[in-house]
C-alpha cells in the first residue's frame, strides 16, 4: 500500500514551510485590518493549526479510501464538510477567547467568515486534490511494477519450456534402439547409453543467460546426431561446415539443436531416400548467421514461407530473446528447404 | 482349424533398422511364425502385403512419406495388426478398444509375448477366415479413430492406378459420393477412395470442410460465389468453375463456417 506523502521528510518539511508562509500572511492580513499583534498571532495561528491537521488528517485517511474516478465529486463534499468544521471550530473557540479583550472581535470575525471559509477550503480542496493524485499515482506505479514483474516470470517460464522442449519421440525410440543393441551389440549399446546421457545432461543444465561459443553447440550437435544415426544410419547423413571465425561466437544454449532436429524430422519423413542435412556457419557483420538445410518433397509439403514447419517455437524464442522477428528466415529453392537464423553478436548478456 | 502346422506368416513394417531387429529376436522363441520380408517404410509395406498375404503384420506409426494408418487405409483387408510405436500413451490409448493390440517402445519381451499370446489365442478360437484377414470393422473403426487425432488427416492417401497419391487437403475442391466410394476432385483431377461421406465429415477439420448436401463436401477455401437454385436450394461455384448442389440444411451450415 501507498504510504502518505507526510511521511516523507522532505514533503513534511515543504508542508510546514506552507503552514508558517499562511500563517505569516495571515498575522499581516490582520494586523492591516486593524486587529492587534497578539489577537493577530492567535487566530492566525489556531485557525491553520486547525487546517493543517484537518490536510494530515484527509491524506492520511486516503491511503485507506481513494475515492474511484466516478466518484471524485466525493472530495468536493469533504472538503467542504470539513472548511465548514474547521471555521465553526475557528468560531466556538477564537470568539469567547479574543472578545474578552476586544469587543470588536465577533463582529470582526462575522463580517470576515466568508472570506476565511474561502480560503479555508482552497487549501482543504487543494490538498484533497494533491492528495487523490499522488495516491493515484502511487497506485499506478504499484500496478506497473507487478504487471512488469509477472511478465518477466513469465517469459522466463516461457523460454524455460521452449528450451526443454525435448522430443518424447526421439527418447523413446533412442531407449529402443539400446534395447536392441543389448542383445546384439552390447559395447555399442553402451556407447549410446554415454552418449544419451551427455545428450540429456547437457539438455538439462543449460540456463538462458549463459551464453556458448558456437563450438560447444556443435559438440552438442555432434551428439546429437550421432545418436540419430544409430537410429537412421543408413539414411542420413550430414555435412557440418564451419570457419574458425565463427567458432568463437556465442550464442544462447539449445538454439540449434531443434532446427536441426526440425530439418532431420522433415528431411526423414517426407523423402524415402536417403538424406543429407548440411549446417553452414559464418560471420557477416555482427551476426553470426547458421542455415541448415534438408530435402523435402515439394508435391506433398508445403512448407510455407515465414515459419514453416515446426519452427514457430524458435521464432518465439528469438522474439522474447531479442525483440525482434526478423532473425528466422525459411527458404525453399527446389527440392531444398533452408532455415537460416541469426543471431546478434553485439550484446552478450 | 487347427493352425499349429501351418507357418504363421508375418511381415515387420518400421524405418529404424534396429527397431525391426528387436521385433525379430523377440520372434525367436516363437518358431511356428515366420517372417516373410521387413520393410522399411509403407510403400514396401504394401507391396510386402499385397504380395505374401500376411497373417499378422508389426507396424510402426511415424514412418517416412506415409505413415503406418495411412498405410493400412490402402490396404484391401488388412492383416491383423500389432503397433509397434514411440507415439505417446494418450495418443494410442485410442486405439486399445479396436481389438488390435500395441507395443509401446521401448517394450520388453513380456509385454511382448502378452501381446502375441492374445493373439494367437483369439486366432485359435475363431474362425481361420475371419482371423486371416483380421477385422474389417475393428480397421475402419481403428482409422476412423486415428483420422480423427489432431496430428493426422493434414492429407489424404490414396491410390491411382497402382501408384500411391498423397493429396495436400489444401488441393482438394470438393468431395463427391459416388456409389461405395468417394470422388476426391483436386485441381490435378479426380481421384477415388474407399471410405463413406460420413467417414470424411468426420474426420476432415469442420471448419474447412462443409457437407453441403447428402453427396457433397466441399472446401470452404475455394468458394467464390453462393447463386440460388431452385426452391430452398443453392448452387456453389467454385474458383475452378466447378458447381456444388448446396442443400436447404447444408446452406445453413456453409453460412455458419463463412461467418455470414
Amino acid at each position: 500500500m501507498a504510504k502518505s506523502p507526510l511521511s516523507q521528510s522532505k514533503f513534511l518539511l515543504i508542508f510546514l514551510s506552507w503552514w508558517a508562509i499562511w500563517a505569516f500572511l495571515q498575522v499581516s492580513l490582520l494586523i492591516g485590518f486593524g486587529l492587534a499583534i497578539d489577537d493577530a498571532l492567535v487566530d492566525s495561528v489556531l485557525s491553520n493549526t486547525l487546517v493543517a491537521l484537518s490536510c494530515g488528517f484527509l491524506s492520511n485517511n486516503m491511503q485507506y479510501y481513494l475515492p474511484k474516478k466516478e466518484r471524485y465529486w466525493y472530495i468536493l463534499f469533504i472538503s467542504l464538510g470539513l472548511s465548514a468544521i474547521i471555521l465553526l471550530a475557528c468560531k466556538a473557540i477564537l470568539v469567547p477567547l479574543l472578545n474578552q479583550k476586544d469587543a470588536a472581535y465577533a463582529l470582526f470575525f462575522n463580517k470576515s467568515w466568508a472570506v476565511r471559509f474561502d480560503i479555508v477550503f482552497l487549501q482543504v480542496g487543494c490538498m484533497a486534490i494533491l492528495s487523490v493524485l499522488w495516491y493515484s499515482s502511487e497506485e499506478e506505479q504499484e500496478n506497473r511494477q507487478r504487471r512488469n514483474d509477472a511478465e518477466r516470470l513469465a517469459k522466463e517460464a516461457e523460454l524455460f519450456k521452449l528450451r526443454q522442449q525435448l522430443a518424447p519421440h526421439f527418447l523413446f525410440n533412442s531407449l529402443n534402439s539400446i534395447s536392441a543393441l543389448i542383445g546384439s551389440r552390447p559395447e555399442q549399446a553402451r556407447k549410446m547409453i554415454q552418449q544419451l546421457s551427455d545428450f540429456l545432461r547437457g539438455n538439462l543444465k543449460k540456463e538462458e543467460q549463459q551464453w556458448v561459443p558456437l563450438s560447444e553447440e556443435l559438440q552438442y550437435l555432434e551428439l546429437y546426431l550421432d545418436i540419430e544415426k544409430v537410429r537412421f544410419g543408413h539414411r542420413l547423413d550430414t555435412h557440418i561446415t564451419c570457419g574458425e571465425d565463427c567458432m568463437s561466437s556465442k550464442l544462447p544454449p539449445m538454439l540449434l539443436q531443434p532446427i536441426v532436429e526440425n530439418a532431420i524430422k522433415f528431411g526423414l519423413y517426407d523423402t524415402t531416400e536417403a538424406v543429407t542435412i548440411s549446417i553452414r556457419a559464418r560471420v557477416e557483420n555482427n551476426f553470426v548467421v547458421i542455415e541448415v538445410e534438408n530435402p523435402f518433397d515439394p508435391e506433398t509439403s508445403r512448407p510455407k514461407t515465414g515459419t514453416g514447419f515446426g519452427l514457430t517455437s524458435i521464432q518465439r524464442r528469438l522474439y522474447l530473446l531479442f525483440a525482434r522477428t526478423n532473425l528466422l528466415e525459411t527458404r525453399v529453392s527446389g527440392n531444398l528447404f533452408t532455415t537460416i537464423v541469426r543471431i546478434p553478436q553485439t550484446q552478450t548478456p | 482349424m487347427n493352425n499349429s502346422n501351418t507357418p504363421i506368416k508375418a511381415i515387420i513394417i518400421d524405418d529404424e533398422p534396429l527397431a525391426r531387429l528387436i521385433v525379430n529376436e523377440y520372434l525367436q522363441s516363437y518358431p511356428e511364425i515366420t517372417v516373410l520380408q521387413e520393410c522399411g517404410d509403407g510403400f514396401e509395406g504394401i507391396k510386402a502385403i499385397q504380395q505374401h498375404h500376411p497373417d499378422l503384420i508389426f507396424l510402426d506409426v511415424q514412418m517416412p512419406k506415409i505413415n503406418g494408418f495411412e498405410m493400412l487405409e490402402l490396404v484391401e483387408d488388412p492383416p491383423a495388426v500389432i503397433f509397434t510405436t514411440a507415439f505417446d500413451e494418450y495418443a494410442i490409448k485410442a486405439f486399445e478398444n479396436h481389438a488390435v493390440d500395441y507395443l509401446l517402445k521401448p517394450f520388453n519381451k513380456d509385454r511382448f509375448d502378452k501381446a502375441l499370446r492374445k493373439w494367437l489365442d483369439q486366432r485359435a478360437t475363431r474362425p481361420t477366415d475371419l482371423l486371416t484377414h483380421g477385422a474389417p470393422n475393428n480397421t475402419d473403426d481403428l482409422l476412423e479413430t486415428a483420422a480423427q487425432s489432431p496430428t493426422q488427416q493434414q492429407r489424404i492417401v490414396v491410390k491411382t492406378g497402382g501408384k500411391i497419391k498423397i493429396i495436400p487437403l489444401e488441393d482438394i475442391h470438393f468431395l463427391e459420393a459416388a456409389d461405395d466410394y468417394v470422388k476426391i476432385h483436386t485441381h490435378n483431377g479426380a481421384f477415388l477412395k474407399n471410405r463413406t461421406m460420413s467417414y470424411f465429415e468426420k474426420t476432415l477439420d469442420p471448419t474447412q470442410f462443409v457437407r453441403t448436401h447428402r453427396s457433397y463436401i466441399l472446401n470452404v477455401q475455394q468458394v467464390t460465389r453462393i447463386d440460388p437454385y431452385e426452391k430452398d436450394s443453392h448452387l456453389c461455384i467454385l474458383q475452378s468453375g466447378a458447381q456444388v448442389p448446396v442443400s436447404k440444411a447444408g446452406y445453413v451450415k456453409l453460412k455458419t463456417v463463412l461467418g455470414l
